[in-house]
Parts: structure tokens; sequence; C-alpha cells
């Protein structure tokens, strides 16, 4: 249910940086927004989007409620070796979502 | 089409909101720039924050605070000796100043990042990068918001 996306390169040169995309649907309600009846909107957003790269922690984002809705992070690794790229977003209410990429590095 | 009574029972709520919003108005400026200057003085933990090493850019008119797109760089070779740890985004205006905060490390190769945030109001944004080294270096762009954020179907 959680829709998340993530560009990665498929393959890569040793060495080389690539470019990573991620992009998260999800609504980022601030917490400061109110109804027409005049009740605060409870906050509800992304807090952490982690980049783990063959287990080793690459990059790591703390969210707050000034993030734009569906928050795109792009960011930079090294290509080291061929593996898997594992991301983890979490946040408020319980939310989670986990996305994988393979990349071949030659 | 709001009826006549559903409209009624509309207008306590409204009127608490306006309320709020009378009672935020007075040193609002004052309480937001005390907010930014503890929000810097908690990344840097007291230490100096020079100008210079990152490039933030943000377009300098933004017709909706909503989705702003952002990207910051820093100039810094990433080695495990001398690199970018992490690199905070923060704004003037909002009801927060926090927008992000990334860490880095030598494994990413080189020190950019790129987002997308909402602004609520003409004023700067702010990236903080801190090196490996334990320094504080900034980049500060003013910005021109026309439809702010936070605030397009809330109080109105």
């Amino acid at each position: 249910m959680a829709r998340v996306v993530v560009n990665v390169p498929p393959r890569a040169k040793r060495g080389e940086v690539i470019e990573i995309r991620t992009l998260a649907g999800h609504v980022m309600e601030t917490g400061f927004r109110r109804t027409q009846t005049g009740e605060l909107i409870p906050r509800d957003i992304i807090t952490q989007l982690v980049c783990t790269y063959n287990g080793v922690e690459v990059f790591r984002a703390e969210l707050h409620p000034a993030m734009a809705a569906n928050p795109l992070i792009t960011f930079t690794t090294v290509a080291a070796e061929s593996g898997t790229l594992e991301f983890k977003w979490t946040g408020d209410n319980g939310y989670a979502a986990t996305q994988s990429a393979a990349i071949t590095v030659v | 089409m709001t009826s006549r009574r559903q409209f009624l029972a509309l207008v306590p709520g409204a009127l608490v909101a306006g309320g709020a919003a009378a009672q935020l108005d007075p040193n609002i400026q004052a309480l937001r720039a005390a907010a930014l200057e503890a929000a810097i003085r908690k990344i840097t933990g007291g230490k100096p924050v020079r100008a210079g090493k990152v490039k933030l850019q943000v377009p300098p008119l933004v017709d909706n605070g909503n989705t702003v797109p952002l990207s910051v760089s820093v100039d810094s070779p990433m080695t495990a000796a001398d690199h970018v740890a992490a690199i905070h985004v923060l704004t003037e205006k909002n009801p927060q100043p926090y927008v992000v905060s990334a860490y880095l490390g030598p494994r990413a190769g080189r020190a950019s990042i790129a987002t997308r945030a909402r602004i609520a109001d003409t004023g700067r944004v702010i990236a903080i990068a801190q090196l490996s080294d334990g320094s504080f270096w900034s980049d500060t762009v003013p910005v021109v918001v026309t439809l702010s954020a936070c605030l397009e179907d809330g109080l109105i």
C-alpha cells in the first residue's frame, strides 16, 4: 500500500559516483493545518529514510513537516561492488516502507 | 453548496481558527527568529558557522510554496579524512525551522543532495554543512514566495 519508487542505475563502473533518486507516496501532513471546523489535523509525516549498500549504511535523512508531499530525495554514492541497495522509510503512525534495487558493478 | 444550517455550524470553528491566528501575530517574527537561532545552535553546538563551501540552489521566486525544489552541494573531496558529515536545510519563516537533515559519509562520493520543501513565506533559506573536522559552513538564499504553504486551505 505504501508506494515508493527508487531510481538506481542498473550497472556502473567501479568507483563511479552514481545518483540515486527516491520518491515515497505520502501526504506529509504538517500538523499545522486546520479543518473547516477549526480542529488541527494531526501530524502524519515520514520522519526518516535510510539507505544501506550491501548492509552498510551510506545515507540517512531526517525529514520534518517542511518537506513537500511525496518526498523526493536525491543523493549520490560510490559504486563499490555489485549487490543490493536497500531503502527504508519510517514515519508517524507506524508508517514503514522498504524497497531494494540491484546494481552490477563492472 | 453550503446550506444556511451548515454555514452556521461552521462559524464558531472559523472564529476559533481566526482567534488562534490573531493570538500568534504580535511577536511572531521574534519567536521565529529565536526558533531559527535555537535550531542552528542545536546543530552546531555553539560553534561558529562560516559562509562558503556550500552551494544552495533554490529558485529566487517561488510561485507555489508547497513544492519548492532545492539542492545543496558542498565543495569537498569526500575522502575518509575530509568529508561532509551532514547537511541541514532550515527556513526562516516556517512554523518550525527544520526542513531536512541528511547524514552522509565518504561513501557518498560527492556531497550533493536534492529534495523538495514547503516554504511558508518570503524569507531566507539556509543550508548548513558539517564537515568531518567539526567545522560548519553555510549558504543563505533569500526567496520570494507568492503562494504560501501551510495556510492554503487551513485558516482561510
